[in-house]
């Protein structure tokens, strides 16, 4: 469990599995720029919601939505539009 | 790994009545805490709920809000993560109650919440007595986490439907898909027709 881990949210490290299957990489220790706030933040520091019908990533500084991942049966639907950059 | 299941630990309540549970769900004794974001903690002295839209607007404050009549509630809840809890009991003000202090004409509503949150509703399944906007659970003040100070319940729908932390109603004459309908989530969420994704 993540040293940074409450009881609603967790860090990036979570979804390592999550990212190395959608991307083909391993992706926690690269950088994404928040698109609303500008903040760039490793992967594995961003904020994480897993309790909820699909998992989002928030910026660690302003709370704005950076990823939303949503499995659908065999789909994974992925949103990356709060990004400004990633890598 | 699941990025959905994490966190849940089922525990199955045997002795409830099967017809009050939907295909695909299991019952619970407890109240699982979903969230996709911080959890947002709104003091009553700046809370208040809007109608806008296809509507002539208006805004209660708490207070205002708090001296419509609202009604006792015993409902049946399901989440699209599979859990279902029966015999909840609510304290809401209809939403006939608060659309019938407005005129309106939209066929459709998007409701807004704190933190951002959206999600769709046809005004048909809004009203006759079917949704609330609910302050009280369990004969306590709605916490926060559970989407206090008050949230939308639409118990005959898929629980993300039932909108913690709402704020405003748009009416529209259109539909538009919320937060996780645009995901891939049903744009309507009959739990006893198992509508949980698009094209169920």
């Amino acid at each position: 469990m993540p040293a940074t881990e409450t009881a609603d949210h967790v860090d990036g490290n979570a979804i390592g599995g999550l990212l190395l299957e959608v991307f083909g990489t391993e992706m926690t220790a690269v950088t994404g720029r928040c698109g609303s706030c500008g903040t760039a933040s490793v992967v594995a520091e961003q904020t994480v919601y897993l309790r909820a019908p699909g998992t989002v990533v928030r910026c660690p500084a302003c709370t704005a939505i950076l990823m939303v991942f949503v499995r659908i049966e065999a789909r994974t639907c992925v949103d990356l539009r709060g990004l400004a950059e990633l890598g | 790994m699941s990025p959905i299941s994490r966190g849940f630990h089922r525990r199955h309540e045997p002795d409830a009545d099967p017809s009050r549970v939907p295909p695909g769900q299991y019952v619970t004794a407890d109240f699982p805490v979903l969230s996709a974001g911080p959890t947002p903690r709104t003091a009553l002295r700046d809370w208040t709920f809007s109608i806008t839209g296809a509507a002539t607007p208006k805004t209660w404050t708490w207070d205002e809000f708090q001296a419509l009549p609202s009604e006792k509630v015993t409902t049946d809840i399901h989440c699209v993560t599979r859990w279902s809890k029966l015999d909840t009991t609510w304290r809401g003000v209809t939403l006939d109650t608060l659309l019938g202090q407005v005129e309106h004409t939209g066929t459709f509503l998007l409701a807004h919440c704190d933190g951002g949150y959206t999600t769709n509703l046809p005004i048909a399944d809004v009203l006759g007595g079917q949704a609330w906007v609910a302050f009280s659970y369990g004969g306590n003040p709605l916490a926060a986490e559970h989407g206090g100070p008050a949230r939308l319940l639409v118990p005959h729908l898929y629980f993300w439907k039932s909108a913690k932390w709402v704020r405003r109603l748009e009416l529209l004459d259109h539909d538009v898909p919320g937060f996780w309908e645009s995901y891939g989530y049903n744009n309507y969420g009959d739990p006893w027709k198992e509508q949980r994704y698009a094209g169920d």
